[in-house]
Parts: structure tokens; sequence; C-alpha cells
């Protein structure tokens, strides 16, 4: 019997949220004050929840390890957030931003959920101008949108390069109103170590103070997993340092099952890499191809010149330039979804035509951007557009107004002015389409354990359109998990209080304190991030941007006799309970160890090449992912069982009743 | 803090102005400074509340000095406050106590003597000694120097703090950069022309 | 490069904190701060001492979580970036660098140069929200325009990102360039109107509760923080203080 039941409600598309709602039970106020919910993460997902849920009346336990939970990474979104408003009036409606969202994922993501989100999308904005979010805004005082990759209406609306820290902070804002009240009870420099389950529901967590190193027992009548992706597996990516699986690997040991995790969207505009002492990519928003032409040289003696430092791109003339987006996709041009950005320029630079020392960047050129702007500007201002100088000028200074703050971050760090030269950029791990498994209802195969936002597998499919990501995390948060929780949880009034002197709380406690110990009294010799970097070096080479059975094949092996060494050899310093990054650090990389495994397993079992996953067996004659909808049309769910290297793979077929599956395709 | 500030630049001009008088006619200079002197309302309603402005102003300096140092009680080993501040922003503190001591100094010149000359012997009213007694000051080039280099110190408070005092009231973006402005203006040209009052007496006499 | 590091070393808050030398070489240009602090670590991890704790997550400048005070100013010798954005190259070969963490009483250092920051936290719980139900039954986001200049403003406000550099480099260690972006930011918008008073007025007393020292518009703050929050929000914030007293 197949174990996964994802609960789609019966009926016609469009009506299928809002039968689902009315139809599903409900908590009654006095009940909802004697049932506790936990959260685990505050970033857009996690901090909606709970402001959400607090509102509603539950008792919420939030926690985070950042020092405050509006420091979760969902700050880093730049460019926007997706909403079918049709403000511009360009011909968008819940309808296309749900077909856009299913064609971007490559037909790989689930029908009702992706409807639903975009039926939801309109209320996030409405809740986020009531919160006071600072939204760009047109002269006229409203709203204004921009266009983002693989979609051709105008329906991102951002706040300049900040959109995601002003939605987090809306979020936050919405905690902190519940947190006065009381409602809240926020954990912050808190790690969850483990869920527990009682009976078969998960009934609690174990923290550990990242402070003083306490471990400490968490009882609820449901768990929130809204943690985020797993990104920082390859080491270098676009995630915040402290970035992890942890949460959601737990709650996969227990029971969850994990969904598509081969599915990794490797965004296209980041700034290149370095050397080999490099922590992290800097990603730089979508939004730069709205405006920005990329481009590498024709001739590959150019390339290497430039290379050596011998030739600058502005002297290269516009016919030996190749800006291969438009030439390959003349439809949609540099605007193409992400995943073909990206693997076009790995195309580009593994034939020989990088731009940097190391061979692996590729030109996003403002120039022509300048110019068109500049004339503009001049033509409007009753000013000379024929004069070079001042249509440069001119042409400038509104680049600066629209991208500012993104040259600024790229002049910091690169040493080098985008303004005269064109910016680097490459490839770097940015979203994880793949996740915690959830039903309709958002719940995991583990009863009362809840996956919201990156965390799950979520909507995107294969592959993520821009600006939607922070419209999920909002979508779950916000707007539906409130519902779906109380679905569950109307089962729950009478349970009573949840005691945390349960033997499962205590075994659960023992097995973290057991493993934690032996972690720290290993008398090894290389660090963490040793082992980090490691496997993200394996990681990106064999399961990045293309992937072959081969390469597959042996990463499987040697992640595996990676996570063997670690354990031995792993040296961590410092005692348990204190402050101790590092050893916070190994119970996350040694998380990473595992998933990687299940990664590449994952990338193997799916002989296709569909969004971010691109199999070389599986492309035309011109480099073309093949899609195989015929064996491949489910999500992969796996499931833990007992050793990281055999897990038990489960299919949910995907089925598509208001949507013709097509070849995606740019051109 | 701002609004004493306030008050007593207020007060600051007013001086000013009587004492300008003093440089091109003796007998206005009289005629104001006897009418300062010896008006009721002015002694017995304004000159109590200068002098609590006074007091208040450099009371609650102090106090909100010691405030501020327990806000941090484990200073910097290294802090080059000069990278993002101006030196007399950070030292009003200090540019305050030099005033202060030259307010004391002005009290037992001028002030006390008068109380004196008024209150405790009640010497009769002569409505011409006030400009005599003024250029007697100067007489002395010490006093005189005194007086100008504690000026550069009131210049420098005032620099920093006149502005200031329009932010700390909530003036914001309409008027701020002619705050800005006028009070460069107000800070060099007020302080300078006393010291100039000063000098000319010292010349003249 | 070669350089010559002068880091606070304190085990946790309650104990007494002191300076400890470190030599580092093969430092380059292109590395970040906090790169160049990593090799510091591995090689400290690899002699079998304690690494230096310090507070990073994004690495791109936005989180707000890195906190250093280099060689006597906050995210050090550059303005417009926080720690993580300053690049080796602002360093010359031979350079002694103190670094300490952010001072300031209302900051306790939890270990080494992590500090702890709640109070900006409570501060946000005492007013800095408005309160609006998230039941998505609000009225249409385009219902109530605003104007472009205003929108931009409370935009600019909002950008804070909460380091507490203002506080730091503060010699007051006054918050009040935090706080009064926060309340500059909901005075801009017609939805932070209905609770205007109240709001700052709470957010000012929890302010002043937590221990923070007042502002004496040196200007510090604004020339260090890393998203270049202008001084005239304090004024702003003083007047809606003074507004609301009266």
């Amino acid at each position: 019997m197949n174990k996964l039941n994802s609960k789609i409600p019966n009926g016609p598309l469009a009506g299928k949220w809002t039968n689902h709602k009315g139809k599903i039970n409900l908590v009654s106020p006095s009940n909802k004050r004697n049932i506790d919910v936990i959260v685990v993460g505050t970033g857009l997902a996690g901090a909606s929840a709970s402001a959400t849920l607090a509102e509603l009346g539950y008792n919420v336990k939030s926690f985070c390890f950042q020092d405050s939970p509006r420091r979760a990474h969902s700050i880093a979104a730049q460019g926007g957030i997706n909403a079918a408003k049709n403000y511009q009036g360009d011909g968008d409606s819940t309808y296309r931003l749900f077909y856009d969202t299913i064609k971007g994922g490559d037909y790989r993501s689930r029908e009702a959920n992706v409807y639903r989100l975009a039926e939801v999308s309109g209320n996030i904005i409405d809740q986020c101008v009531a919160q006071g979010v600072p939204f760009a805004r047109d002269y006229g005082g409203l709203l204004d949108n921009r266009s983002f990759g693989g979609v051709q209406v105008s329906r991102t609306f951002y706040a300049k390069g900040q959109t995601g820290q002003q939605l987090l902070l809306g979020a936050y804002s919405a905690m902190n109103r519940q947190i006065a009240r009381g409602k809240i009870k926020m954990y912050s420099r808190h790690e969850m170590m483990d869920v527990v389950i009682v009976k078969g529901k998960a009934r609690g967590i174990i923290a550990r103070n990242l402070v003083n190193g306490e471990i400490e027992r968490h009882s609820a009548h449901a768990v929130v997993i809204a943690s985020g992706g797993y990104g920082n597996i390859f080491f270098l990516s676009t995630n915040a340092m402290g970035s992890n699986v942890s949460a959601a690997w737990k709650i996969h040991k227990k029971g969850a099952f994990f969904a598509n995790p081969c599915f990794t969207q490797i965004h296209p505009t980041c700034i290149p890499v370095s050397g080999d002492y490099q922590s992290k990519l800097t990603l730089m928003s979508e939004s730069l191809r709205n405006d920005g032409r990329i481009w590498v040289p024709k001739e590959k003696a150019d390339a290497k010149l430039i290379r050596e430092g011998k030739l600058s791109p502005v002297d290269i003339p516009e016919d030996k330039r190749d800006y291969y987006l438009e030439r390959k996709y003349p439809a949609f041009g540099n605007l193409v979804p992400r995943d073909i950005a990206s693997r076009a320029a790995k195309e580009r630079c593994d034939n020989g035509y990088g731009v940097n020392k190391t061979g692996e960047a590729v030109y996003l050129d403002f120039s022509h951007a300048i110019i068109r702007y500049g004339e503009e500007k001049a033509k409007v201002s009753g000013l000379d557009s024929s004069d070079s100088k001042l249509v440069s000028k001119l042409g400038k200074e509104i680049v600066k107004q629209k991208y500012g703050n993104l040259f600024q971050m790229y002049e910091k760090i690169v040493d080098e002015n985008p303004y005269e030269l064109p910016m680097k950029i490459y490839p770097a791990v940015h979203y994880t389409m793949g996740g915690v498994w959830v039903d309709y209802n958002l719940m995991t195969s583990i009863p009362g354990c809840f996956a919201i936002g990156e965390a799950n597998f979520s909507d995107h499919g294969a592959n993520r359109l821009g600006a939607s990501a922070l419209m999920q995390g909002l979508a779950d948060g916000y707007f539906v998990l409130p519902y779906t929780i109380g679905d569950y949880l109307s089962n729950e009034i009478s349970t009573g209080e949840i005691s945390t002197d349960l033997p499962e709380f205590d075994k659960s406690e023992k097995e973290i304190s057991a493993k934690l110990k032996k972690l720290i009294s290993n008398k090894g010799e290389k660090s963490v991030d040793f082992y980090h970097k490691k496997l993200g070096k394996i990681m990106w080479n064999k399961c990045g941007m293309s992937r072959n059975e081969k390469d597959l094949k042996s990463a499987i092996k040697e992640i595996k006799e990676l996570r063997e060494d670690f354990h031995k050899n792993v040296k961590i310093p410092g005692g348990l309970n204190e402050f101790n990054e590092q050893l916070a650090k190994a119970t996350r990389v040694s998380d990473f160890l595992e998933l990687g495994e299940l990664f590449a397993i994952d990338a193997l079992e799916r002989n296709e090449s569909c969004g971010g996953h691109f199999r070389e067996e599986f492309q035309t004659d011109d480099g073309e992912a093949i899609r195989d909808d015929k064996k491949f049309k489910f999500v992969s769910a796996w499931e833990y069982n007992d050793d990281p290297s055999k897990p038990i793979l489960h299919k949910e077929d995907l089925e598509y009743e208001d949507i013709e599956i097509k070849t995606r395709s740019y051109k | 803090m701002a609004l004493s500030g306030l008050f007593l630049v207020v007060f600051l001009t007013q001086h000013f102005l009587i004492n300008v008088t003093s440089v091109f006619s003796e007998d206005i200079f009289n005629k104001l400074s006897h009418f300062m002197g010896t008006n009721p309302l002015v002694q017995f309603v304004l000159q109590p509340i200068l002098i609590f402005g006074v007091i208040f102003h450099f009371v609650m300096g102090f106090y909100l000095e010691i405030l501020n140092a327990k806000s941090r009680k484990n200073n910097y080993s290294k802090f080059s406050g000069g990278s993002n501040s101006s030196w007399i922003s950070r030292n009003m503190i200090f540019s305050g106590g030099v005033i202060l001591v030259f307010l004391i100094i002005h009290f037992i010149d001028f002030w006390i003597p008068e109380m004196n000359y008024k209150y405790v012997e009640a010497l009769p009213e002569d409505p011409n000694r006030y400009f005599e007694e003024l250029v007697h000051k100067f007489e002395s080039p010490l006093k005189t120097a005194i007086y100008s280099f504690s000026f550069i110190f009131l210049a420098l408070h005032l620099l920093h703090g006149f502005s200031s005092s329009f932010k700390t009231v909530g003036v914001d973006s309409k008027y701020y950069n002619l705050i800005q402005k006028g009070t460069f203006l107000f800070s060099v040209i007020i302080p300078a022309g006393f010291v100039f009052i000063a000098i000319f007496h010292n010349l003249t006499a | 490069m070669k350089l010559y590091l002068k880091i606070w070393r304190q085990t946790n808050t309650d104990s007494n904190g002191s300076f400890q030398n470190y030599e580092i070489d093969e430092i380059t240009p292109d590395m970040s701060f906090l790169e160049m602090m990593d090799v510091l670590n591995e090689k400290l991890i690899m002699e079998g001492i304690d690494p230096v704790a310090f507070d990073h997550d994004c690495r791109e400048g936005i989180c707000g979580s890195c906190s250093l005070f280099i060689n006597g100013r906050a995210h050090g010798p550059d303005t417009g970036i926080t720690t993580c954005q300053l690049h080796m190259r602002k360093f010359q070969d031979g350079d002694s660098i103190v670094i300490e963490p952010f001072r300031a009483s209302s900051f306790p250092v939890i270990k080494d140069l992590v500090v702890d920051r709640k109070s900006f936290d409570r501060i946000q719980h005492a007013g800095g929200y408005i309160s609006i139900n998230t039941s998505g039954n609000t009225q249409d986001a385009n219902t109530i325009p605003i104007r472009k200049e205003d929108a931009d403003n409370a935009f600019d406000a909002a950008t804070c990102i909460g380091c507490g550099a203002c506080v730091a480099t503060c010699k007051n260690a006054s918050a009040m360039l935090f706080v009064s972006a926060k309340v500059s930011q909901f005075s801009y918008l017609p939805q932070g109107q209905v609770e205007a008073k109240d709001r700052v007025l709470n957010m000012v007393k929890q302010m002043d509760e937590e221990g923070f020292g007042n502002c004496t518009n040196t200007g510090a703050c604004e020339v260090e923080c890393p998203k270049g929050i202008s001084i005239k929000n304090i004024a702003r914030m003083n007047k809606e203080f003074l507004k609301a007293k009266l």
C-alpha cells in the first residue's frame, strides 16, 4: 500500500482551497488557549506562522539559532515577491501565476498546492502593506511592480534590493506584538536537536541552548518545522553560514519522508569565487537581468587574453561578443528561468569562454542599459541626446537609482567599478526545492509535525521562479498552516498539557547528550570546516549543475567514506556546556553528511533532466533537457531506514487536471 | 538640555546686542544697562529665570554625562572617535566646563560687584557708571585674553550645541540644512563679536 | 599579508576578559575580514586553542549579526558596510589590528566578541509594530495611496538591520538611531498613525530602561551605520515624542 496520502481535496481546482477551508475542523477560542505549538525557525514562514498562530490564540514557542528572530536568512532575499494582483493590467491572474509556477517548476510540483499558493498570493501583499512594509511605489502613490525571470508579466512587488528584509521585519513585528502579549515565547540562540514522538505523534522537541550548552525539553501539541533549505550542503552557497538541514533531517530520521532532495536551484547571478578561503557566495538580485545583458567573447583567444589580464572587456567590439542567452532563447533572452541561465553559463565556461582568473565567470553588462536610459532621460529633459558623455552620465544615474545598492555591494567585494566595467557573474547554489514531504495540509508523514516554507518540498517542483520563495514562505505561514493545523489540533483539545517527564523525552535527551559527548571527546585532527569543505567539493563537482551516473555513484561512495572519517577524525575544541560554535557546526555538518548521500541517491534514481536537475545522459543534441513524464512524473519521497545509505523510495504520482503538460521551452 | 540651551542662546544674543552698543555709543550702552539693571521685571523675574537656566543647563549636562558614561561601563581600548564625529560634538562637557569656569570669573567680575553695589551696600544709582565699569574691566590684557579664550570655547560649544538642540526638539527635514548654516554663522559671529568688544575696549582704553 | 592581531577574549558574561595577541600569515587582500578570522580560527583549532567566538551569519551585509569593533571603529575602517563586507585590502602588510566586541552596558558580552543584543528585541516588543491582525482580511493594498516621497523615506528608515553599530560607536552608547529608525518608518506611513503616540512613548521608555545612553547628536552613528540611516530620523522621533507628550 502506498504510504503517501497527499489528501488533496476533491472538486474543481479553483474551488479546492475554499471548500477545504469551509469543511475542516476548527478549534474554539477557549480550547486554543490550552494548546501549545512549537515553531522551529523564524524566517518568513516561521515568523508569519508563529505570529498568526499566536494571534489565533495558541500558545506558541518559537525557536531560532540566531541571536534574534529578525536575522533569519529570509532577509537576504533581494528582488521581490510575486502576487497575482494584476495591478499593471498586463493580463496577470491567479491562473497565470499558477501556470507559470507549474511550468517554471518543470511539471514536478503538486497542482493543488500551487493553485492555492497563487490564490492567496494577493492577500500577502495586502497583509504586508497593512503591517507597514514599505514597498516601492510609483508617483501616483500606488504599488510598483517589476518583471522577473521566466514570466511575461510584471507581478513582482519589491522594496528596493531589500524585499526579504522588509517582509521579514513585517513578520517579525507581528511576532513582536504577540511576544509583548505573552502569546509567543521566543527562544533565540537555541538549536533544535530532535523531535520527540509520543504514541506516533510529534509531542515536542529537544533543544540546545547555544549560549550555555544546556539541553532543554519542550513539549507541544504540534511541531512546525520552518528551518529553511539545505543549500549549505555545498559549503559554498548563497545561504547564511548557519543555515542548516538539521531540524528537517531530525524529523526525517524519526519518520518524516524527505522529498526530491536532488532538486537544487543554482542561481545565475552571483559573484564568482575568488579563492580557496572563500566562505560563502554573494548573490545579486535576478532583477539585474532586466537591464543587464549576459555575454562572453565569441573567440576563445579573446577569453584567454581576458583571463590573463591582457585585454579589457570594454575593448571587445560588439561583433566579437556572444550574447549567448539572446542567441539561444530569443523569446525570453536574458530573462530565461534560473536553471537555464545557470546551465548556459556553465556550458560557455566549460568550453573555455570564461572571463575571470579561474575561468568561471561570464559578463553581465549594463552599458547598453546606461545608454538607453540616458537617451530617454535626455529626451524627456529636453537635453541633447547625441552628447554621449551626457547620455552616459544620465544613464548611470538611472541605473544607480534602480540597482545602486547592488552595484555598491559588487564594488565592495570585487573592487571593480560596475558602471565602467561589466560585472562578472557565475552561478551559485541558492535554494533547495526539495525538502520534507508534506500533504495538502502541510503535515509531514509524522502526525502533528508540519513543515512550511523552504523546509518542505514545496510548490516549486524542479525549479523555482524568481520572487516565489518569499511568496511561498508567507503563504504557508500566514494563510495556509494556521487553517490546516486547526484540523489536526481539533483532535487534541482534550489532551491537556504534555509532560516533559515522559519516557520518550528522557530517551531522546539521553541520545542527544550521548551524541554530543561523543563528538566533543573525539580526539581527531581535522576541523569541522575541513569536512564541510570536502563535502561541498564532492557535491558541487558531482551533484551540481549537471550530473551523470558515474559521478553520482562515486559521490555516494565518497560521501559515505567522508562521513565515516568525520566521526573518527573530527576535532572539536572547547566543552559541552558553553558557547561552542564548532560543536554546533559539527552537529549540522554531521547531518549534511547524511543528507548528501540521499541527495546523490535521489539524483541517480531520477533518470531524466528536469528543472534544476540536469542529467548529462538525458539531453538533446543542442544541450536542452529531456524530461521523462512517462517514468518520472512523480515526487520521490524517501523514508529513512536506520541507515542513511538505505533509504526507501515512495512515489507520489503527480496529476495535472487543469494544465496541459508541455515541454518547457523558452525559445 | 536643548530647551535650556536654546534659552541661553536667546539670552546670549540679547547680551551681545547690548554689549555691542558700547563700541559705538557710550550713551546707548549706559541707558540699556541702566534699564536692565534697575527694571524690576528684569531684575526679579528674568534674572532668576536666567540663573536657573544656567544652573539647570550645566547641572543637567553633568548629570547626563555621568548617566551616559554608565551606559558603557567597560571602555574600548581603542576608540577612533575622530573618524566619524567632530571633536567638538564629543567634548561638549569640556567646552561647557571651560565656559562654566568663565562664568564663575564673570560672576565674580561683574555680577557680584553689581549685586553688592545695588542690594548689599545699596549705593545710589548712577545711570552713567556702566560704561566706565565695562572699560575698566578690559584694561588688563590678561583679563581680555582669558575673556577671549573662553569665547573660543563658547564658539565651539555653540557650533555643535545650537544645531543639536534643534534636532533634540524635533526639527527634521524641512529646515535641517538651514539650521546647520545658521548655527555656523551664529556660533562664529556672536563669540567673535564679544571678543571684538573686549579687544576694542582694551585697545581704546 | 602578515598581520598582528590583538583580540578580546572572554570566557563568558561573568568572567573578566583580556586581550590576547595573535600573528597571522598568508592573508590575501581579496579575503573578507571574517574570512581572515576563519583562517585564524582554523589555525587555533589545529594548535588546540579555543577559537575566537564572533557572531556572523549571512556574510553579505544584511542580517546584522556581525558586530566587531576594529581598530576603534564599529565594523572597521570603512563606511556603509558591515564587518563581513570589510575586505583585507583595507589593511596593509604588517598592520596591527585591535578587535574588540561592541561595548555597551546593554550589550553584555556572551563570549569573546559575541554580545547579547536582546535589548534591541525588547525595544521592538514595546511597540515596533502595527497592531493589525494577520487574518488576511485586510483591505486591498492599493486602497490607500502613499506619496512616493513618504514611501521612500519610510523605506530608508526601515533599512535598519539592527546590528548595533550605532550603539557601539556612540560615545554615549545611545540607541536613538535604532529606535528612531522604526518610529520614523511608521511615522511616514498612514498605517502607523493610529498607534503613533503609544509607540514612541513605549519604545523610548523601554530604551531608557535598557540602560542605553542619551543622544548628543554627535552624528557618529549615521557615519558608521551600514545602511546609512540618517540622524534626521532621530530628530523626527524627537518630534513624535514631543507631540505625544504634549
